[in-house]
């Protein structure tokens, strides 16, 4: 099916973009890559009035190192995250997840922003966004405001953002030498949603000063497993990820793990999987990931 | 609702083209309807197809997912000007002598596709040649001949044992 008929802008400047989102409200809508958006209106699920193209706003582009925390704008491309250096060194969870994104020719044309903005159940960058702490940037004509990833996801395509705002980027912890990261998600077909998809972080051994004398301390520490595909919103697994606290990596401690998980959530069924089959791949997925976990992006 | 036209001005395989389009038109069907350019097939208009596959700026996108308005300024290369400039060449004959094709209908999008893959990897592992080609359906031959083909095209003989 085709799109119904909409307006067009396409604003030059955020405070120009934002302008119109304040005067338009929820009759507008601002297309990024459009790889979600322009399907759902093909199929007349969203009709907007109006939509606001952001692929000519300056400023919401680019990864950038500033501190502690790897800046990256709302419109940078899944394929530009994928070959970044700095999201390699910086972000290797990201890097890892990039390529589990769609297929090659959808990934040069979504965005880091939208896919978080669409907030599909069961896509990969929102989940990690949730597993790493991230810190998610938010513009309107009244000013902007930070929304943490765990306060982010409301619910199905549903987020913190009011009609009259736009994300202007993102931030994320940059990597220190002592976090381990995993990723790995189970598909039917390579490049579709995933079924049930695990984005895991934890920091190894002794915080600070006392890492000198306790170089050989393998125990994992701030264990964070945000899973997707399994409830309406990413959601972290809590109780496996203490089953892992102060633990180390070993067989014993994956199978507390994956006990415990029993009881971090119940996962929803989709029209193929069903909601015992999910908890069953959701296991198995911990425990490949937690298998997997590594320092660097060569995993 | 309104029925307002944007002027659109872009290059199509080399060629400045201008025209006033609607935004809802895709940029798959100002291809095909406006310019006759009709290489570009538009399947499932959802983005899964990959027929609708032409190049944006150099890069694989699906002209069924962008709105053609939104191309202003940009250079897309369909398969008739990559098929013109002899870029296609190598990838077509493949296809030809391993009858990787049938109907036809999904070859514009695989040969775009492929050709990305390659352009990136010049020596694609078969394992990988399925990765690269995943986002494009074909109906007909069960993939097996266009693996080979893009394998023969990229020169790795590496036996079809998979």
């Amino acid at each position: 099916m085709k799109s119904p008929q909409f307006e067009y802008v396409r604003p030059g400047s955020l405070d120009q973009a934002l302008a119109i989102l304040a005067e338009h409200g929820d009759e507008a809508k601002v297309i990024a890559g459009g790889q979600s958006l322009v399907p759902t209106m093909n199929m007349r699920l969203a009709a907007p009035s109006l939509l606001v193209d952001l692929n000519h706003v300056p400023g919401l582009t680019g990864i950038e190192l500033r501190g502690k925390w790897l800046r990256i704008g709302a419109l940078t491309r899944h394929a530009e995250m994928a070959r970044s250096p700095e999201v390699a060194r910086h972000a290797p969870l990201l890097a890892r997840a990039a390529p589990y994104i769609a297929h090659a020719a959808i990934r040069n044309r979504g965005t880091f922003g939208g896919s978080l903005a669409t907030a599909d159940p069961a896509s990969e960058w929102p989940a990690c966004c949730l597993t790493l702490g991230a810190r998610i940037h938010l513009a309107s004509r009244d000013g902007t405001r930070v929304v943490p990833a765990e306060e982010f996801f409301e619910g199905v395509y549903q987020t913190a953002i009011e009609p009259h705002e736009l994300i202007t980027h993102v931030e994320v912890p940059a990597a220190t030498d002592s976090m381990l990261y995993g990723f790995d998600e189970l598909t039917r077909r390579k490049g579709d949603y995933a079924i049930v998809g695990l984005a895991a972080q934890a920091r190894v051994g002794a915080k600070g000063p006392l890492k000198l004398f306790r170089r050989d301390d393998r125990r994992l520490h701030e264990v964070r497993l945000g899973f997707f595909g399994v409830g309406e919103t990413p959601v972290l697994a809590q109780r496996a990820a203490a089953a892992l606290e102060g633990k180390v990596l070993d067989a014993e401690a994956i199978q507390a793990a994956q006990a415990a998980l029993a009881d971090d959530f119940e996962p929803l069924s989709d029209l193929y999987t069903s909601s015992e089959a999910k908890a069953h791949m959701a296991r198995v997925l911990l425990g490949r990931v937690l298998n997997a976990l590594s320092g660097d992006h060569s995993a | 609702m309104s029925d307002t036209t944007y002027e659109l001005n872009l290059t199509v395989n080399g060629e400045r083209v201008s025209r006033r389009v609607s935004p809802r038109l895709s940029l798959a069907d100002f291809l095909r309807e406006e310019l006759h350019l009709t290489g570009t097939h538009v399947g499932c208009e959802q983005g899964a197809c990959g027929a609708c596959t032409v190049r944006h700026n150099g890069d694989q996108v699906r002209a069924c997912l962008m709105y053609a308005v939104q191309a202003e300024g940009a250079e897309i290369e369909t398969v008739e000007g990559l098929t013109e400039s002899g870029e296609l060449a190598a990838l077509q004959d493949a296809f030809h002598r391993n009858t990787a094709l049938q109907c036809g209908f999904c070859t514009p999008g695989m040969l775009i596709a492929a050709a990305d893959l390659l352009k990136h990897n010049p020596k694609p592992s078969r394992e990988q040649i399925r990765a690269g080609l995943s986002g494009n359906y074909c109906r007909c031959t069960g993939y097996h001949a266009i693996v080979d083909a893009v394998a023969e095209a990229c020169g790795n003989n590496e036996e079809a044992a998979e």
